[in-house]
């Protein structure tokens, strides 16, 4: 195993490998503290920087993180990597791959062709060496466009998950956030509940609600419970609506075995969902979440980096094709994100790494109330996403989830975000928004209801019937 | 404050017994009314006050009313305990916990809301015993500064079929007092969590009734013991009376759009 080093000012610091390298040189936070592998100092953080930006991206092929007979992500990684799309960057450095991407002769397109099969180190790499700004400027340049029955990814277009959860899954409870968040514009990348029962009935009922409303009033989007896999292959088998099937994933095979999943239970549950036709057009029917730290978590880590094991997760998503993917940046807490401003670089890294290796990104601006951030820190985020390119953020009623405790973004800060960066939802929403009187003319969310349509919704809803 | 009502909030009416949901807030441009930013904040400021609250065993004791045990994990603080979670996964180093072989341990552990357990754990303790009288139970095991795992160790030291572990959850907005209940069936240190059956938001008013959050936990239980494993392999079909569903308005923002 080669060593690599680097002086500064007669110092020298040594790293043992490629992962000890990655961790040394990530932004400080404190999952990498809990882990034991954060950078001991400041000009360590550097030293380490520096290395990595003289490695060949070559290297990443050599030196594996964690080992291919250990492990069916690095295979996976390993065994559909694409030398020929590669080629054009296959001489850079780490350093030169950086500045490659901000070159403005780099265009997105090329990005895309040279980057569709790269390795998730590599991405992780790069973001290293990447401030913030660079994150977004490069984000920004990526186009990934995916259909459902909307079209989500398109420039100029910022997209919702509306997530109407209640805490006893009660039909009308959902229902009522689910009426809220349409009449402020909310839905169109999906409408998607959390259950907090893990009853497949339960889920069945739930699904049945969401399409039924979808279908009566025409609403052009698809409709998710995010329960467990296994649980909507059940539902699949018993002929309920699933649109979107829907999994937590990591990036290390013993992460996924604490989530009860493996790459092929991933690949039976995308064939059965695919089996359904709910749209004959589209082949993209995964929904994944991923988010820092939860290999970690899973004592599954294998001393790799926070976030080197995010960029993972995605090889792992991108083999499925996913509709969307969203990096649940400050659920998981404090012991690995501590603060507004380590959930700040995490989702902006996160959004950056999965464009990067062609992902339909989204992100759920969040925070719980142990860790060290508020509303003017999400604010803040969902701006610099926003700017970044974001596919779609959380519609919560009022920013606060009452069923899984936590705050994400609301209804509201989706209109501000679209308000003063001119965004606007997926055209095929936009147009039902506009038919249906919703939006005005100016491209604002209605200051008074359509109050036929009101009624004709709270026709269609459980309490109202 | 310039708060005006809009007559969409107005269909928002019939719903509000049913969730606390912050639905139909009034709007001042793109965002939030004034009125409902600082309601918000209010709620903020008391789940960060939760966070930080502290379990009164004594009382928890005398509350539950027979055997129980009181326990460390290996954090010797909130601070410890909120950036190093494998401290809450173990007990401390000078913890005793042993017994005669039973069949099933209830742990009671204070989780990121000891408020939550203070307020719910009784009344779900007292309905598992009812529910649960044919199984032999430990004494019951109140642990500080816990997390879920905690029960695996206390479990296994009792060499028990199961553990159920009683915790408060992390503070939301609109409920500070939540409790999740882990089911383990064959518990030992290093379980992972898909080995695990769970039952959220136990609380009231507003989430699941304690007395059907035990009467679920109960039929876990039971189908635990039939088929000898938690976890994914056990599929959550308990139906409960839905009658008995919590109705009650949140205790917090009642009434978000009072202008």
């Amino acid at each position: 195993m080669p060593a690599y080093s680097t002086d500064i000012s007669g110092t020298r610091y040594r790293f043992a490998n490629v992962r000890a390298v990655l961790s040394a040189a990530s932004p400080d936070r404190s999952g990498d503290r809990l882990a034991g592998l954060a950078a001991t100092s400041d000009i360590e953080r550097v030293a380490a920087r520096l290395v990595l930006a003289d490695m060949p991206l070559q290297v990443f092929r050599e030196d594996m993180v964690i080992p291919y007979e250990d492990d069916e992500v690095t295979r996976l990684i390993v065994d559909g990597f694409d030398a020929q799309a590669f080629a054009p960057i296959s001489h850079l450095t780490v350093g030169e791959f950086r500045n490659w991407l901000l070159d403005n002769g780099t265009s997105g397109e090329l990005i895309t062709s040279t980057c569709s099969a790269l390795m998730p180190e590599m991405a992780a790499a790069v973001s290293k060496l990447m401030r913030n700004q660079d994150l977004i400027a490069v984000a920004r340049k990526i186009e990934v466009v995916k259909t459902f029955r909307t079209t989500v990814g398109l420039p100029g277009r910022l997209s919702t998950r509306l997530q109407p959860n209640h805490p006893t899954d009660s039909p009308e409870g959902i229902a009522a956030s689910m009426l809220d968040g349409l009449l402020l514009g909310s839905g169109d990348a999906v409408i998607g509940v959390n259950p907090a029962s893990d009853s497949t009935a339960r889920a069945g009922e739930l699904l049945r609600l969401i399409d039924e409303f979808r279908v009566a009033l025409e609403i052009p989007t698809q409709s998710c419970v995010l329960t467990h896999v296994t649980n909507t292959m059940e539902l699949v088998e018993s002929g309920a609506p699933v649109d979107l099937t829907f999994q937590s994933i990591a990036g290390t095979q013993a992460a996924n075995r604490g989530f009860g999943i493996d790459l092929n239970i991933l690949a039976e549950a995308q064939e059965a969902t695919l089996s359904l036709r709910r749209n004959p057009s589209s082949d993209t029917v995964m929904y994944f979440e991923t988010g820092q730290g939860s290999a970690l978590s899973a004592d599954a880590h294998h001393g790799v980096d926070q976030q080197t094991l995010e960029a993972r997760a995605y090889a792992v998503a991108r083999r499925f094709n996913p509709f969307l993917v969203n990096t649940v940046v400050g659920f998981i807490g404090p012991e690995y994100l501590f603060d507004g401003k380590q959930i700040t670089r995490a989702a902006l890294e996160d959004h950056f790494c999965g464009k990067l290796l062609g992902l339909p990104m989204g992100v759920d601006v969040c925070y719980t109330n142990h860790a060290s951030a508020d509303q003017d820190d999400m604010d803040t985020l969902l701006t610099v996403l926003a700017v970044a390119g974001v596919h779609f953020v959380m519609g919560v009623p009022g920013a606060d989830d009452i069923m899984l405790n936590y705050q994400s973004t609301s209804f509201h800060d989706a209109l501000y975000v679209r308000d003063v960066l001119s965004l606007k939802p997926a055209p095929e929403f936009e147009t039902w928004l506009f038919d249906r009187a919703l939006m005005g003319p100016d491209g604002r969310i209605a200051r008074h209801s359509n109050q036929n349509l009101v009624n004709e919704l709270i026709g269609r809803l459980p309490d109202g019937r | 404050m310039d708060d005006n009502k809009t007559p969409a909030q107005d269909i928002f009416e019939r719903w509000r017994s049913i969730t606390s949901a912050r639905i139909g807030l009034m709007r001042s441009g793109q965002g939030i009314s004034t009125r409902v930013m600082l309601e918000f904040q209010i709620a903020f400021a008391q789940a960060r006050d939760a966070v930080h609250s502290r379990l009164d065993t004594a009382a928890l004791a005398n509350a539950l009313g027979s055997d129980t045990i009181v326990t460390h994990s290996a954090a010797p603080d909130r601070i410890a305990y909120l950036m190093d979670p494998g401290l809450g996964r173990r007990l401390a180093s000078d913890a005793v916990i042993a017994g005669d072989a039973f069949e099933a341990v209830i742990v009671v552990a204070d989780g990121l809301s000891a408020t939550a357990v203070q307020r719910h754990a009784p009344e779900i303790v007292h309905a598992l015993r009812a529910h649960m009288s044919d199984w032999k139970i430990a004494p019951i095991v109140i642990a500080e500064q816990a997390r879920v795992a905690i029960g695996d160790d206390i479990g296994s030291r009792f060499g028990a079929d199961l553990v159920i572990v009683l915790i408060g959850e992390r503070p939301g907005l609109s409920a500070a007092d939540s409790v999740g209940a882990y089911l383990t069936w064959a518990p030992l240190v290093g379980r992972s969590d898909s080995e695990r059956n769970c039952v959220s938001n136990i609380r009231h008013p507003g989430g699941l009734h304690p007395q059907i959050g035990a009467a679920n936990i109960a039929w876990l239980a039971e189908a635990a013991r039939g088929g000898r494993l938690t976890g994914i392999g056990l599929k959550d079909r308990f139906v409960g009376p839905a009658e008995l569903e919590s109705t009650t308005p949140p205790s917090i923002g009642d009434d978000p759009n009072a202008g």
